[in-house]
């Protein structure tokens, strides 16, 4: 084969290679993805047996534990709705009432169960907003 | 002092605007002292910004909180050394830090380069300029870290707890220092372009800054991975969040960059390749910092407005059309000199490390932005987890790896066979070795990835270690040395070569630590009371007394907790004493009087304080999350606040002194979470490895100082034989 069309022949497979890896990427990611929601999009739209990634704050005062089950309730950022759930698994050292949280859950008739190990509390470490007023610069 | 500051900010950018106009005016018109005026103004603005600095490190020592960054994020009960690097842990202040780092490196490439590259530095000081004057823009219209509250609050809210932590406060400015020598390559990547000079002198002139960037980076993320690990309570180093990608993306093709480099200056190929990925490493470095500050992506991190998003798209909008468009404008120029000889030589296998590398990056890339793409596409934000991450990363980890043992023994050019079997015999050995003591001892129960990561390790190990002794043992042939000065002697006529070999080492002992970490770790979370004990893999834990301590003079980790409350801990294996741990939780000032005159002593952020016995082959880790809110302690909480005035402090830590009395008399059950992890400390090991070689890769060969000298020398001898 001259060198030429070997090249060719290399560039086709490599390229045909990355085509398929990507593919696969892209497929996988849509299929493994759950759907980003806060509390009051999961109350209105939540199907039982789909799983969905709730963000919000751990409600004040929902926290108890009985046995190795966690209860909780996580509400919108700015209050108002609250989703009421059951989880077990690993829970962050950070998590406490009040801290931001994203879980992954599930609708199993009328509850809410958190999937084992999935719960992350987000680490209050940068850039919060301040009250602070701005008088000069 | 703030107007200092602001007017510092307004004339910096001043200087940027000046410095652009004449850089480029000077390479347009063949002005030269334009161009060296407009790097005298990059000296300037460093100049400029080291003032500006200083005016807000110093409000911060001095507790001025008329700042309102210094009231959000200091307060006098913050200690010293954490008030000091407070100043990066706000918006304003990191945006400040970024725009010095990069004036200061700035500077020093403009000022190694002074001689040289004429017009492709004039380019690259109006490059570099362009992004100083984006950050100094930023601050002047968005967020000023001199923005000032009158009258003054008496106190300010405080850095936040979880802050607290030595790598913490090192690793804003690493990660920093990181991003913004990324660009120092960018910068003479375009230049070059736009110079229409494209051969390897601007490579060779910002190596050593790529390196750097590669290195600082590598830093930042390796203690933001300790903080996680020793601070956040959670056990865990790596989760695969949104800002932890962002940081890791620039290191990776960057590593990808350090790589190929070599095939450009030594075979003259690679070219296009090696350009896009300085391109692409500094925009990725711009996109890291601006997924930091817009909150456009969901994060662990939480993170505050998103009033930075829409400059910073700007920004990134630019660079990408700007590369695209420059390198195709360029691409005959970046023709490469030579083709590829062989599908098994060292190019090919650099060329593979760098689609592996590439190919990483993309994977990640796709999952941290997933969210907004999902969004984009289907109308719905959508997320992928860790466990997807996982599913691409760790095999394309396990092939990195082995490219890392295949690649320092692989002739170039083109390798036969005979060399093939010469070089690769030892570090296959090594393998198989591995593999059998693995299966003998029997820990191969399901672990597939883990044990082959062992496995690849000990040939990367055989590779590098063989390579080593050749080395040495021609040297010893040749000058007769004893084997360590040999071994001295060889890294030093080579640093590059060689400390590039003890990188490998280290990022394969480093994933070492991570496979058998991930892969046999035991966790236990369970609730205790003094007298208890529990069983965390084959060790016994036992729960043997409450402490406690108040007053934030007295709390042991030095972050300024009010009150601590933890627990000592008995570990033990087979019935022998192994490690006394004592894992508490910080309670820190919330500052808000609403919670009650003495419960707002403690009602801030309450913080893990971990406690954890590190070896050789594991760590045992613990963290504690005591329980106050029995109604026992409530009540004298409820009659503290209730009687003792908001102005007398002194009074509330006595109610909390009865507070801490009571819970050591009859302690309530507390929560623990307790893991025994294997190979941990090989993990900060392979990192200070990565280090050590790195640092030797980039120190200047003594050889080169050498030959400069013998050059200097030998044409003075010229010149004095010409006069005579």
């Amino acid at each position: 084969m001259n060198p030429a069309r070997k090249r060719t022949v290399r560039l086709v497979v490599a390229l045909s290679a990355a085509v398929i890896l990507a593919s696969a990427l892209i497929y996988t990611s849509f299929s493994a993805a759950s759907p980003t929601v806060t509390p009051s999009q999961l109350v209105r739209e939540a199907v039982p047996g789909h799983a969905y990634q709730l963000t919000g704050k751990v409600k004040p005062g929902s926290v108890r534990h009985e046995d190795q089950t966690l209860y909780f309730s996580i509400q919108d950022r700015a209050g108002g709705a609250a989703v009421p759930l059951s989880y077990t698994g690993e829970v962050p050292g950070p998590f406490r009432e009040g801290r931001e949280v994203i879980v992954t859950v599930e609708k199993q008739g009328t509850r809410y169960v958190g999937q084992q190990d999935s719960l992350i509390t987000k680490c209050p470490s940068k850039y919060k907003e301040t009250p602070s007023q701005t008088t000069s610069s | 002092m703030a107007l200092l500051g602001g007017a510092c900010l307004v004339l910096a950018l001043g200087v940027c605007a000046y410095g652009i106009c004449a850089s480029i005016y000077g390479v347009r018109a063949h002005r030269p002292e334009f161009s060296e005026s407009g790097r005298r103004s990059v000296y300037a603005l460093a100049g400029i910004l080291t003032v500006a600095f200083l005016v807000l490190e110093l409000a911060f020592l001095r507790n001025d909180f008329s700042f309102n960054t210094v009231a959000d994020t200091s307060s006098t009960t913050t200690p010293t050394f954490y008030r000091a690097a407070a100043v990066w842990s706000s918006q304003e202040g990191s945006l400040l830090l970024w725009a010095w780092l990069l004036s200061l490196w700035s500077s020093l490439v403009l000022f190694l380069t002074r001689k040289r590259m004429r017009e492709v530095s004039a380019y690259a000081t109006a490059i570099l300029l362009g992004f100083g004057g984006f950050f100094i823009s930023l601050m002047i219209f968005y967020a000023t870290p001199f923005a000032t509250t009158n009258p003054a609050p008496a106190d300010g809210v405080g850095l936040d707890p979880l802050l607290r932590h030595p790598s913490m406060m090192i690793h804003p400015p690493m990660l920093y220092s990181g991003y913004t020598l990324c660009i120092v390559p960018l910068a003479f990547g375009m230049g070059a372009l736009l110079a229409r000079k494209v051969d390897a002198e601007w490579i060779r002139a910002t190596r050593r800054f790529a390196f750097a960037a590669w290195l600082f980076l590598g830093v930042g993320i390796m203690l933001g991975a300790r903080w996680s690990y020793s601070e956040l309570g959670w056990g865990g180093y790596w989760g695969w969040d949104a800002v932890e990608n962002a940081s890791l993306m620039p290191w990776l093709t960057g590593t990808a960059f350090l790589h190929s480099l070599m095939i450009q200056e030594k075979r003259g190929m690679l070219k296009v390749w090696n350009v896009s990925l300085v391109l692409a490493t500094g925009t990725l470095a711009i996109m890291g910092t601006f997924l930091v500050r817009s909150g456009v992506l969901s994060s662990i991190h939480a993170f505050g407005g998103a009033t930075l998003g829409v400059p910073f798209v700007v920004l990134i909008g630019v660079l990408v059309i700007g590369s695209i468009y420059l390198v195709s404008s360029r691409r005959e120029m970046l023709r490469s000199e030579h083709r590829l000889d062989s599908l098994l030589s060292r190019e090919s296998v650099f060329l593979a490390n760098n689609l592996v590398l590439v190919g990483l990056c993309f994977v990640i890339f796709w999952g941290t932005y997933f969210p907004l793409i999902s969004e984009a596409l289907t109308g719905h934000e959508s997320s992928v987890g860790p466990p997807w991450f996982d599913r691409y990363t760790v095999p394309l980890a396990l092939v990195l790896v082995l490219l890392s043992g295949i690649g320092p023994v692989i002739a170039w050019r083109k390798a036969t066979f005979a060399n093939a079997r010469r070089n690769f015999m030892a570090p296959v050995l090594a393998a198989l070795i591995t593999l059998t003591v693995l299966l003998l001892a029997g820990v191969s129960a399901g672990k597939p990835f883990a044990i082959a990561m062992f496995c690849c390790a000990a040939f990367v190990l055989g590779s590098v270690g063989q390579e080593y002794w050749r080395g040495v043992r021609v040297r010893r042939a040749i000058a007769g040395e004893p084997v360590p000065t040999a071994l001295v002697a060889l890294v030093k006529r080579n640093r590059r070569r060689y400390g590039g070999y003890i990188v490998h080492i280290g990022i394969a002992v480093l994933f070492v630590g991570v496979a058998a970490s991930s892969s046999f770790q035991h966790v236990s979370e369970l609730s205790l009371s003094p007298g208890q004990s529990t069983k965390v893999g084959a060790y016994g834990v036992r729960y043997v007394r409450p402490i406690a301590t108040i007053t934030s003079q007295s709390d042991k980790a030095h972050t300024g907790a009010t009150m601590s409350l933890g627990a000592v801990l008995d570990v033990s294996k087979a019935g022998k004493h192994v490690a006394t741990l004592s894992p508490s939780e910080g309670f820190y000032d919330s500052g808000d009087p609403s919670e009650g005159s003495v419960s707002h002593l403690i009602g801030g952020q309450a913080v893990s304080h971990v406690s954890m016995n590190s070896g050789v082959t594991r760590d045992v880790w613990s963290a504690i999350a005591p329980d106050i809110s029995t109604p026992r302690l409530q009540r004298i909480m409820t009659i503290a606040n209730r009687t003792i005035p908001y102005i007398r402090p002194d009074e509330g830590m006595i109610a909390l002194a009865v507070l801490e009395r009571e819970y050591l008399k009859a302690p309530p059950p507390a929560q623990f979470k307790l893991i025994v992890s294997p190979l941990v400390l090989w993990i900060w090991i392979g990192g200070g490895i990565v280090l050590g070689g790195s640092l030797i890769a980039l120190w200047p060969a003594p050889s080169a100082v050498r030959r400069r000298v013998s050059v200097r020398a030998r044409s003075r001898a010229a010149r004095d034989l010409a006069r005579a």
